[in-house]
């Protein structure tokens, strides 16, 4: 790991002026610091995102807002969120394991990076890492990789199970720029598709700090369900995911949001599904029926095939949780 | 791995080097120059002034730089639990932590479990229930343990696996350490 500075800040300002003059964040320090230990990563300034106040879970009637360094555990057991948001607890408890989710923070989960092995080996080319080197996943170790938004240049699968949850809840991120002004974009606008430029991984802008998460309130969110399915029980990254939030009140579905991690090269929302069960009654054969649409235009590597068939029954599973 | 992180540490001076201790072929990446800062830990009750960089981790301050070897390190990359502690109350793993960013919080390692020899009763229900064979993930496993413990997740043993998982086992002696989990749980 090369050496690096760490500067302590003493608030919002400070914080995104160094991060506006080339400095990087640091929240849980579990990824990055994984990543610079391999030198995959070589920061020589860090900004320490933890004296600022970032930290509170805020509830209202309408909305939850999660502050960026809220940490993983604390947002996963929060009374509000299991109640209301249960996609959000259930995708975060089947998240790495208790200690990281101590350390791990809401805005570090959604910026972590591929767990493609080529990409956290610097002993192997990879475009995502140095563009323009090739990318070995393709005709190499791709069983974990992605099946869809994938492009020539790169396949690999974004990682983060919150993401997944938060995609279905339809939330939005709040932002700060290095000259302090604010935006807020919806989640789905954060993560970009690989395209050529796979090393561009994100729509932030240089220095831009991710400084909460909102997340409105609804009963799809109240029926929600995070179902993961992994090579073992636990402390393990998906192979395919699935986040469901249902409002079928009297038998008929009036609102579905259906997304999937694991298959995408980002956080990927299956509206195949979601537009065979709008408006429709739910029965087991509506609920199979639009499962069985999920993941078109999937273009699977080598060793990946098998995803398709597990994400279409792993949609069903979760359907089939949330409406039991 | 383990054999050269230990011979490597002795040299204070080498610090830079002896400090990259990743399994996998890396670079020769230019070791820039750091800074090294004077930092006062809260180590088991007690106060612990360090120099380190601020890249050290909590892991290597402990272990190379107080000699508290009991806290383990297994792959240095947060995937084993071996290098478990407490910070303020809460089970992390000491490989990600920076030693910088634990300054002013109450630090808990193995060494600070047992009161006046008396073994912590985690401890002392790994010993009865023979929850280890080599013993090398157990400072982990029990610091783990006493967490998990207090955060009142010992209610089933099924519940117990899950909020243990992250720590690893090489051994295999996991239902051993989940029967010493139970026994501890239901004494206290
Ligand atoms: C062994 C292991 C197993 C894991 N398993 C899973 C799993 O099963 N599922 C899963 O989803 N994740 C898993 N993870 C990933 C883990 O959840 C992430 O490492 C963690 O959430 C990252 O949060 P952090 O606060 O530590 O981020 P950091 O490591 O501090 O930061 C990550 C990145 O985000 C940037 N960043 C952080 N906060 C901000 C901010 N507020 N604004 C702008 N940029 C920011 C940093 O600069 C850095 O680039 C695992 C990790 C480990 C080590
Ligand atoms: S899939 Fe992407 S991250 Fe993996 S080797 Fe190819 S370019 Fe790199
Ligand atoms: S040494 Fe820290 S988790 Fe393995
Ligand atoms: S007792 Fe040997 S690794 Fe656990």
């Amino acid at each position: 790991m090369q050496s690096f500075t760490l500067a302590a800040p003493n608030g919002l300002d400070a914080a995104t002026d160094a991060g506006g003059r080339g400095g990087r964040y640091i929240a849980g320090g579990t990824d990055l610091l994984q990543l610079a230990k391999d030198n995959v990563e070589t920061p020589d300034r860090l900004i320490d995102l933890e004296p600022l106040p970032l930290t509170d879970i805020t509830v209202t009637d309408d909305s939850l807002r999660l502050g960026a360094m809220a940490r993983m555990s604390e947002v996963a057991a929060h009374p509000a969120v299991v109640a209301r948001w249960p996609v959000i607890s259930q995708a975060l408890l089947a998240s790495a394991s208790p200690q990281i989710r101590n350390m791990g923070t809401i805005g570090g989960n959604l910026l972590q990076r591929t767990r493609c092995g080529y990409f956290r080996d610097t002993g192997f080319a990879c475009n995502k890492r140095v563009p323009g080197s090739g990318c070995p996943a393709r005709e190499g170790e791709n069983r974990m990789l992605a099946i869809l938004g994938t492009s020539e240049h790169c396949i690999a699968s974004h990682a983060s199970d919150l993401a997944v949850a938060l995609i279905v809840l339809e939330a939005s991120v709040d932002l700060r720029a290095p000259d302090g002004t604010t935006r807020t974009i919806p989640l789905a606008e954060l993560h970009k598709l690989p395209g050529d430029t796979p090393h561009v991984e994100t729509t932030l802008r240089p220095g831009e700090l991710i400084t909460a998460v909102a997340v409105p309130a609804s009963r799809a969110g109240m029926r929600s369900h995070y179902l993961k399915v992994r090579d073992r029980a636990s402390f393990e990254f998906a192979l395919v995911s699935a986040a469901v939030a249902i409002d079928a009140g009297a038998g008929t579905v009036h609102d579905i949001r259906v997304a999937a991690g694991g298959v995408g090269t980002k956080p990927w929302r299956l509206p195949e599904v979601e537009e065979a069960l709008r408006g429709h009654p739910l029965t087991p054969k509506t609920l199979a029926d639009a499962a069985a649409l999920a993941g078109q235009g999937a273009t699977p590597a080598t060793q990946n095939g098998f995803k398709q068939v597990l994400l279409r029954r792993a949609v069903l599973r979760a359907l089939q949780t949330a409406t039991a | 791995m383990l054999g050269a992180t230990v011979t490597g540490l002795a040299l204070a001076p080498q610090r830079s080097r002896a400090d990259d201790t990743s399994p996998a072929p890396a670079p020769a990446a230019p070791v820039r120059s750091a800074e090294a800062v004077d930092i006062v830990l809260q180590v088991n009750g007690s106060p612990l002034p360090l120099t380190v960089e601020p890249r050290t981790s909590l892991l290597d301050a402990l272990r190379e730089q107080a000699g508290l070897n009991g806290t383990k390190k297994g792959c240095d990359r947060g995937s084993c639990g071996a290098c478990t502690v407490h910070v303020d109350g809460r089970r992390v793993v000491s490989c990600l932590t920076l030693a910088v960013r634990a300054q002013g919080k109450a630090i808990t390692t193995i060494e600070g479990l047992a009161v006046n020899g008396t073994l912590h009763p985690v401890q002392a229900a790994f010993v009865a229930q023979d929850g280890f064979q080599c013993g090398y993930c157990t400072p982990g496993q029990i610091m783990s343990a006493v967490a998990l413990i207090e955060e009142g997740h010992a209610g089933s043993d099924a519940e117990i696996r899950s909020w243990m998982s992250g720590n690893i086992c090489r051994c295999g002696a996991y239902p051993n350490i989940v029967a010493a989990i139970r026994d501890a749980a239901q004494e206290g």
